[in-house]
């Protein structure tokens, strides 16, 4: 077992890719020499060369774009989008190319690309830095969207997303990159589906949901309020298109009560289908509706206060409280 | 000295790049100016395009046959366009994009090609899908709306039609460093070294999709050429008001060299293209080429041109018409006689035929096929609504 960060695991990931498959290539912005602004990608250009971890022009559109022909030539690209806020000059090229390029072939041609994009705030940026954006990319059919939240995932889930034939954007926690975990990085068969939602923490009175970087901040407030006699189940939802709603709906059918966390807004978040699908599922199980805990309506605010943005242990508690105020 | 006066030069300078900027527009955008290369004029001439005998070498090298080949192309998809265009009209397609005027433009550039080249199309490309091998019905299911295209690219290696304007040309560079890495450039193997055309219009050349692509294409040195067919309007817009150059000086400041072609002039376009393509080919890298030519038609057939131009526009080009002038060049050369164009008309009724039945008897897609083919793996939410619409189609059956 190795000790590594979750980066540290997604580059191991990759590495793996890459040797296996010759046809796997990195295309992003400052990859090569540099590793990445979050030094993801460290080392690959110095072992893989130039024609594989590929240094392009700043010009996102264009990388998802090129990205696609290289798909299309046989290859399987991974794209770096170096942050979350710099995707939306890709936005056209993923939501009308990528995802629709099947289905308008009529299942002739496939597009197996990851999409990686570090997601989220809590890093001091400026704006533009901090985004959650997975909303827009989960409503899109077409595409399919995970986000890791512990090393060991880190590393299995982006060898999966690159063996996916389907086009995959993959989030990563950028603060918590560098938050370490064991990872068996000699183990060759991954411990479970990249689209399967997975109980982090069991508990009996309020289930939680997260992924990604709120899945510790829930974590964390399960430790608090077991000290407080309240038994809290983390579900890790992992991947957010598909969503695994069953994993989900056993737990709330044993508790009773669901929290939905994200660090996007709520208004048309991943939290309010989920609120939906598990009231129409589990209508008979829940006691209390189903309760948001989300970054709140409004531009990423500047980071001096982000804090206050952001869902922490003291909103999810608050959150908890509220279900089980019912 | 006070900091005025130091700045006072700048402010000049200033001054002047701003006079340059709002200078009218050169006269030369309106005819495609003097630097547009051409072999046949408009009156059916074989000409040499001044310091460039190597173009008139390549037409030199082509048979009868080619030529009237390069005829029959033009005859027969302007025909199927006719077709489509009267189907449209009729209820039967949905909409048509008409590509009247532009047949040599896209016939030249397609003859150009190897099977092994790549083309990336836009929607209008019928005439470069009818040279490699589409089956013209394939195009229509897309305008019928039996389909979003659904063709195999790999097939006659064309892609998809893309109808987000200039989304393409990104995609073209992209294949075109596959063919990098695939190490499928500059090994002189005539059938290995493959490169890829990306079609657009004068209009897509404002788009950023366009321009970031010659910056890729410029940076990686990929085998692409850019074919713009500037056939004048951006739908309503006309190109004056697009471009303050000739487009084919566009792609210039991001390092690919750029070619203005008459675009109704089928041997010009062949001869530029095969040069760009067989540059590329050999690792030299992306060029632009501006095929300047006309949009006789409509846009599609939801537009009103007359809304914006004048039919007097119109008429002077019909003097430039690409079918028209090629057909008298082989007319004086010899090269072909009346029997021979008569055949091809009565092939291209023929054609038409079959398109309209064709057509006609396309079936509608099974409303359950919309279910098919968004992913690869099986999704849950796919198949969860997969079924839930066919027990509510179900709970139709035997009468409602």
């Amino acid at each position: 077992m190795s000790k590594i960060g979750i980066g540290k695991a997604i580059n191991a990931g990759m590495r793996r890719a890459m040797e296996r498959d010759p046809k796997v290539v990195i295309m992003g912005e400052d990859i090569g020499k540099l590793g990445g602004v979050f030094r993801v990608t460290e080392n690959l250009q110095k072992d893989f060369g130039e024609d594989r971890v590929i240094d392009t022009p700043l010009a996102e559109s264009g990388i998802v774009g090129t990205a696609i022909g290289m798909a299309l030539r046989g290859y399987r690209p991974i794209v770096e989008i170096q942050f979350d806020g710099f995707v939306y000059p890709a936005f056209s090229q993923i939501t009308c190319q990528v995802a629709k390029m099947r289905a308008r072939s009529l299942g002739k041609i496939k597009l197996p690309m990851v999409i990686r994009i570090p997601v989220g705030g809590g890093i001091g940026a400026v704006e533009h830095h901090s985004e959650s954006n997975e909303a827009y990319f989960a409503h899109t059919a077409g595409l399919r969207v995970v986000a890791c939240s512990n090393p060991e995932d880190a590393y299995w889930m982006i060898q999966q997303a690159i063996e996916s034939d389907d086009p995959i954007v993959f989030y990563e926690p950028k603060r918590r990159y560098h938050e370490k975990g064991e990872v068996d990085l000699t183990a060759t068969t991954a411990p479970r589906s990249l689209f399967e939602a997975t109980i982090a923490r069991a508990g009996s009175d309020v289930t939680v949901a997260a992924y990604g970087p709120m899945v510790k901040v829930c974590l964390d407030a399960a430790t608090v309020a077991a000290e407080e006699g309240r038994s809290i189940e983390v579900i890790d939802l992992r991947s957010l298109s598909p969503l695994d709603l069953d994993v989900l709906a056993t737990s709330v059918e044993k508790t009773g009560r669901l929290v939905v966390t994200h660090e996007a807004p709520t208004f048309l978040g991943m939290g309010a289908e989920i609120a939906a699908a598990i009231s129409q599922r589990c209508f008979y199980h829940l006691e209390s509706p189903v309760i948001r805990v989300g970054g709140y309506n409004l531009p990423y605010p500047p980071s001096r206060i982000e804090e206050d943005f952001l869902p922490d242990l003291d909103r999810v508690l608050d959150g908890v409280d509220r279900a089980l105020a019912y | 000295m006070s900091d005025n006066e130091v700045a006072m030069p700048e402010h000049a300078a200033h001054a002047a790049a701003v006079a340059a900027l709002t200078a009218p527009v050169p006269e030369t955008i309106g005819d495609g100016g003097a630097e547009l290369v051409q072999l046949l004029t408009p009156e059916g001439e074989r000409v040499d395009h001044v310091g460039h005998p190597e173009y008139s070498a390549t037409i030199d090298e082509l048979t009868d046959d080619d030529l009237r080949g390069f005829y029959r192309d033009q005859v027969l998809i302007r025909r199927v366009d006719a077709e489509a265009t009267a189907l449209q009209r009729q209820g039967e397609l949905g909409i048509w994009a008409s590509l009247l005027g532009q047949e040599a433009a896209q016939v030249g550039s397609a003859r150009a090609l190897r099977t092994q080249d790549y083309a990336f199309p836009t929607y209008r490309e019928h005439g470069v899908a009818w040279v490699r091998g589409v089956n013209p019905l394939n195009l229509l299911g897309l305008f019928r709306g039996v389909n979003q295209g659904g063709w195999d690219p790999n097939e006659n290696n064309f892609h998809l039609y893309t109808i987000v304007i200039g989304a393409q040309t990104l995609h073209a560079v992209g294949y075109a460093m596959g063919i990098q890495h695939d190490h499928a450039v500059g090994t002189g193997e005539p059938d290995r070294d493959a490169a890829v055309i990306a079609y657009f219009g004068d209009g897509a050349t404002a788009q950023g999709d366009v321009n970031e692509s010659f910056v890729y294409a410029a940076s990686m040195n990929a085998p692409v050429v850019f074919f713009c067919q500037n056939n004048q309007w951006a739908i309503s817009q006309p190109v004056e008001k697009q471009t303050r150059i000739p487009l084919y000086q566009r792609a210039r400041g991001c390092g690919c060299p750029g070619v203005g072609v008459d675009g109704n002039d089928v041997l010009a376009v062949y001869a530029v293209t095969k040069a760009a393509m067989n540059a590329a080919r050999s690792g030299q890298g992306p060029m632009m080429i501006e095929a300047y030519t006309y949009r006789m038609g409509a846009h599609t057939t939801s537009d009103d041109p007359t809304k914006y131009r004048v039919s007097a526009d119109v008429e002077v080009w019909k003097l430039r018409d690409p079918i028209a002038r090629l057909k008298a060049y082989l007319t004086s050369s010899g090269k072909a006689d009346k029997s021979y164009f008569d055949a091809v008309d009565v092939e291209a009724d023929a054609l038409a035929v079959t398109v309209r039945e064709g057509c006609l008897s396309m079936p509608d897609p099974e409303p359950a096929s919309m279910f098919d083919n968004v992913y690869v793996d099986e999704h849950p939410l796919v198949e969860a609504e997969r079924a839930a619409f066919a027990a509510y189609t179900a709970s139709f059956e035997g009468g409602h």
